[in-house]
């Protein structure tokens, strides 16, 4: 009756071992994903976050360091007692506050209760060392340190630029995949053009830790770990000291203010005004205050000496002049009148020679010289002959650099415009236009747009008498020393070298006796300079000065613009003296010109 | 002496190799579960669950000899007596017991707790084989039959009432040993189609989708089969019937199961509702032993059971550990020696000549069998989260005396096998 009843259960004993032996087999071997699993389990990719590197002044002055910051993270499953009230105190929160922290923590995209995820980000140093020593009342949160920029200085905000979070963009756009979400990144100025170089190298430590998240030592003895390897340090060309003083004069004005050195094609000062005090973007209040300043109509994030595109006026006429030397339509002993039937003049001179006119800034004379030109009747129709003069003459003046992007190290430069007769066909539409349409330019206003910092290359230009090194705030990158390729190459303009001693000789008669006496000349250094004033109706005009000194062998060229001012003579020339002064001699001794630059009032007086 | 009376030559080798070979498995294992590499540790540290499992151990082979010593009569004759007293003893149990893990299933002498549960499961063997073994027995007879679920049924009520569901479920085991001494298959074929229609409860939502099927089927029967009165009623009654397990099954999952019990059937059918809360163990036991790929990750090596991903990682859990460090052939090795010993226990039962010594052999194995599948079908997920132990592995002295026990009774009766008459 109990026939094969022993072999049915010895069936099912081997049944169920095979059984086992299968799914086993399954999960096991066949499938990788619980190897994964367990990993991400117990192993635990601590990131170590680079130092970025240090920025200095080209006297190795610090003016861009890191400085600690703490986040405080929770690990929602270890939280155990906790007293709100008593976090609320530690924490300067309020109930609200503390009810929102954890929403915004379970909101996040990487929160588990089991991991520790950020609860409140950027503890300052101060808030750390009142929290630092309370921390172990509070089961299940953790302090992780990482470091944010900090600069010695509230100037140069705009060339530096800042460092934040990257956004969504950035990271979609990384296609090396370099950054991860969370990681900062340069936004703009040097931060950003120096990104690959400041950022370093992450580091990785693979740990090993228990369920509770404790750490249990290194994996495989760190087999696969990398250390974090600093980012480069960048030593500019800025000098902090004229850089500061720069920015002091521009308070309360709109312009900017560009200096280089024209042996090298270092900047040594750029001033965009207004601007706003770097630390605002760093930190905890990053967000706030980026907000405030994003929105201040004044707009201190535009960096002017960059981006702010105007007309040159009257400094112009160098170029001008320069250009119809090479093309031979004048010499300097060439005069004109100062007929003031198609364009103004100032008084007090009527039949002047190159020197004279650039010295005065005759406006009439110019308007003959772009004349012979642009009309040199190589064609008999007067659109033609102007069409090709017009050709060469763009040639020239874009050899000055204006006209399209320097290729500074700086984000968002605009290059400016220098019309040639495709622009000018489109504006008019494909009609004829020819000399009489376009005569303005002759002196720097119509159609011509460049920024500051093309106006004080070109300062550089006529200073080192016919070449320029593209304008650079780095002048030495890491142990390298050196700033990047492009920049230690020179750059000559289509103008012969000597033509540039006239414009030489007039800018220095513009400060001894010219436009610019008054206000630029110095008592020991010979400043060549040119004055500007840029129609700005129905606004006051815009102030303008470049400027080079000493006159041989210079050591700085400049371009002041303010906006809004009047004569070129008044704001900018004072300013621009004050800044070679300060540079080349280390302190100012005209206390009445710097009391009547911050003072502002460039308008009120008859001058 | 003559040869064939030396106890030693008459013991069957092969069990107890096999026996030495998973408690020592068993010992190394529970090390790894506990090793911690930054402390200096080794496995004979009496602070440390492997030391004390040594000692276990040590104690299990004073046991084996006194065993070996006592008369082969003493056990059956006895059987009874045992019987009345474990069960005074598990009625004590939850008066005057110990609470551990949840468990009131311990009784303290000093320090020092046993659980009278492992030694029931011994006792129990012991009275249901001498019941089926006594004079007049019938398989057939429903008195007998009555008698013997009640001698399995009331050690259930009473663990029961310690609330170890684990142990108590051991005891149906039994009923593999009663079908092997004759008892009509119905009531296993029963057994796994209510098992069956349980799961399938689980696994879909609605109930009435199954009650659609049962009377579809139902229909499907009595339209093709003949048309007797007789038929037609016995499919009717077994339809209500099935149908009414299912509501009774919906029932009791959703109102008697507490929610802790409920949790753990619910996540048998999808361990992914909750991988951080309920389905943690299973959804973890399952990580580390899938983790250790073919080869596993080496002694001592285990990430997941070492650093406390897998919960009673040396006790229920014990098998993850040799899923983890030894891999697939670790665990082909261990399910081997499970197998052979089983069938050894088996080839050792029939070769008995009373019926006694048989179905005690008998249920050794079934208890055996039934710790062994039920132990490493919830570490792989095949089965709810249920805290029984793997025999000879699992950390505990009282479950590795309690086997050590039954075990070697069975060796005893074995070797002495050719002096009992011959009662079948």
């Amino acid at each position: 009756m109990n026939e094969g009843r022993r072999e049915i259960i010895q069936l099912v004993f081997v049944l169920v071992g095979l059984i086992f032996l299968v799914k086993l087999f399954f999960i096991q071997v066949l499938d990788n994903k619980y190897a994964e699993l367990a990993d991400s389990n117990a192993i635990l990719r601590q990131v170590e976050y680079p130092f970025r590197g240090l920025i200095t002044d080209r006297h190795g002055k610090l003016i861009v360091y890191n400085t600690p910051e703490y986040d405080l993270t929770a690990i929602v499953k270890d939280i155990k007692n906790f007293d709100s009230t008593k976090f609320c105190q530690v924490f300067e929160l309020s109930r609200e506050d503390l009810r929102l922290k954890f929403k915004e923590m379970k909101k996040r995209k990487e929160y588990s209760p089991v991991k520790p995820t950020l609860f409140i980000d950027q503890l300052s140093n101060l808030d750390f060392a009142r929290v630092q020593d309370r921390l172990d009342e509070f089961s299940g949160f953790y302090i992780e340190s990482r470091t944010t920029r900090a600069y010695t200085t509230s100037a140069l905000a705009n060339a530096l630029g800042y460092v934040s979070e990257l956004s969504k963009d950035q990271l979609e756009r990384d296609e090396k995949t370099f950054y991860r979400q969370g990681d900062y990144i340069g936004q703009s100025g040097i931060e950003s053009y120096y990104e690959e170089q400041l950022r370093g190298k992450r580091g990785v430590r693979f740990k090993l830790r228990n369920v509770k998240g404790v750490e249990k030592g290194s994996f495989k003895n760190g087999a696969y770990d990398t250390l974090a390897i600093p980012g480069q340090d960048l030593v500019s060309g800025i000098d902090l000291d004229l850089q500061q003083y720069g920015e002091l004069l521009m308070k309360g004005k709109s312009g900017s203010i560009a200096a280089i050195e024209p042996s090298s094609g270092e900047v040594l000062a750029l001033v965009s005004g207004p601007s706003y005090d770097p630390n605002l973007l760093t930190g905890s209040k990053y967000s706030s205050n980026f907000r405030l300043i994003s929105n201040d109509t004044l707009k201190p994030l535009f960096n002017r000496p960059l981006m702010a595109q105007y007309r040159p006026g009257s400094i112009f006429k160098i170029a001008q002049a320069m250009t119809a030397l090479q093309e031979k339509v004048i010499t300097p002993e060439t005069r004109f009148r100062c007929d003031k039937s198609l364009i103004g003049c100032h008084a007090g001179h009527d039949n002047q020679d190159l020197r004279g006119a650039i010295a005065n800034s005759c406006n009439p004379y110019f308007l003959g010289v772009l004349r012979k030109m642009l009309n040199k009747g190589v064609s008999n129709s007067p659109f033609e002959d102007t069409r090709i003069g017009l050709a060469e003459w763009n040639k020239h003046i874009n050899s000055f650099g204006f006209g399209s992007n320097l290729g500074i190290d700086l984000p968002n430069e605009k290059g400016g415009l220098i019309p040639t007769p495709a622009y000018y066909d489109q504006a008019y539409d494909n009609r004829p236009w020819k000399f009489s349409n376009i005569y303005s330019i002759a002196i720097g206003e119509g159609e011509n747009l460049v920024v500051p910092i093309q106006m004080a290359n070109f300062a550089a230009i006529i200073a080192n008498r016919g070449y320029y090194y593209t304008p650079h705030l780095i002048k030495a990158i890491g142990k390298d020393g050196k700033p990047l390729p492009k920049y230690i190459e020179r750059h000559y303009t289509t103008i012969d070298s000597s033509y540039f001693r006239i414009a030489v000789d007039a800018m220095q008669q513009v400060v001894e006796s010219g436009t610019g006496q008054y206000r630029a000349r110095l008592a020991d250094i010979i400043v060549c300079g040119k004055t500007g004033t840029v129609q700005n109706d129905p606004l006051p005009a815009h102030s303008v000065f470049i400027a080079f000194a000493p006159r041989d062998n210079p050591k700085i060229a400049i371009s002041v613009y303010v906006e809004d001012a009047g004569q070129g003579a008044r704001a900018a020339a004072s300013i621009a003296s004050l800044m070679i002064e300060k540079y080349l001699l280390g302190k100012t001794k005209r206390q009445f010109i710097e009391d009547y630059v911050l003072a502002g009032k460039f308008l009120d007086q008859k001058n | 002496m003559r040869r064939e009376d030396d106890i030693s030559v008459k013991l069957d080798w092969t069990t107890i190799l096999l026996f030495v070979a998973l408690v020592t498995l068993g010992w190394l294992n529970i090390f790894a579960a506990i090793y911690d590499e930054t402390a200096d540790q080794t496995i004979w540290d009496l602070s440390l669950s492997s030391g004390r499992q040594l000692m276990f151990i040590a104690a299990a082979a004073v046991i084996v000899i006194m065993i070996i010593i006592i008369d082969m009569r003493f056990y059956e004759t006895f059987a009874y007596l045992f019987y009345g007293l474990i069960l005074v003893l598990l009625f004590l149990v939850p008066l005057i017991g110990k609470e551990v893990g949840g468990n009131k299933a311990w009784i303290g002498v000093g320090s020092f707790g046993v659980q009278p549960s492992e030694f029931a499961k011994f006792i129990t063997a012991l009275a249901v084989a001498k019941y089926i073994g006594s004079v007049g027995f019938r398989m057939d007879n429903l008195r007998n039959q009555a008698v013997l679920f009640a001698l399995i049924g009331v050690p259930i009520i009473l663990i029961q009432l310690q609330k170890d569901t684990g142990t108590a479920l051991v005891f149906t085991s039994f009923v593999l040993v009663f079908y092997r001494e004759g008892m009509s298959p119905f009531l296993l074929i029963v057994g796994v189609c209510a098992a069956t229609i349980f799961v399938l409860t689980l696994l879909i939502p609605n109930p009435l989708y199954l009650h659609a099927a049962i009377a579809i089927i139902l229909i499907l029967l009595i339209s093709f089969g003949k048309k007797k009165f007789k038929r037609i009623a016995i499919l009717v009654i077994g339809a209500l019937l099935i149908s009414g397990v299912i509501v009774s099954v919906d029932y009791v999952v959703n109102n008697v199961l507490k929610p802790h019990q409920q949790n753990r059937v619910k996540v048998l059918v999808n361990p992914d509702i909750d991988p951080l809360g309920v389905g943690w163990n299973v959804t973890q036991s399952k990580i580390a032993i899938g983790s250790g790929g073919l080869n596993g990750k080496g002694f001592l090596r285990g990430t997941q059971t070492k650093f406390d991903f897998v919960p009673k990682q040396s006790t229920d859990f014990i098998f993850c550990t040799i899923g983890e460090e030894f891999g697939w052939i670790g665990s082909l090795v261990v399910i081997g020696l499970f197998v052979a010993l089983l069938l050894r226990v088996i080839f050792l039962a029939e070769r008995q000549k009373s019926r006694f010594a048989r179905a005690y052999g008998y249920s050794v194995a079934c208890i055996l069998f039934f710790h062994f599948a039920i132990n490493i079908s919830m570490t792989v997920g095949l089965f709810p989260v249920i805290g029984i132990p793997l025999p000879f592995f699992s950390y505990g002295g009282s479950s590795l005396w309690g086997f050590t026990i039954l075990l070697f009774v069975l060796l005893k009766l074995d070797a002495h096998r050719s002096q009992v008459l011959q009662r079948v």
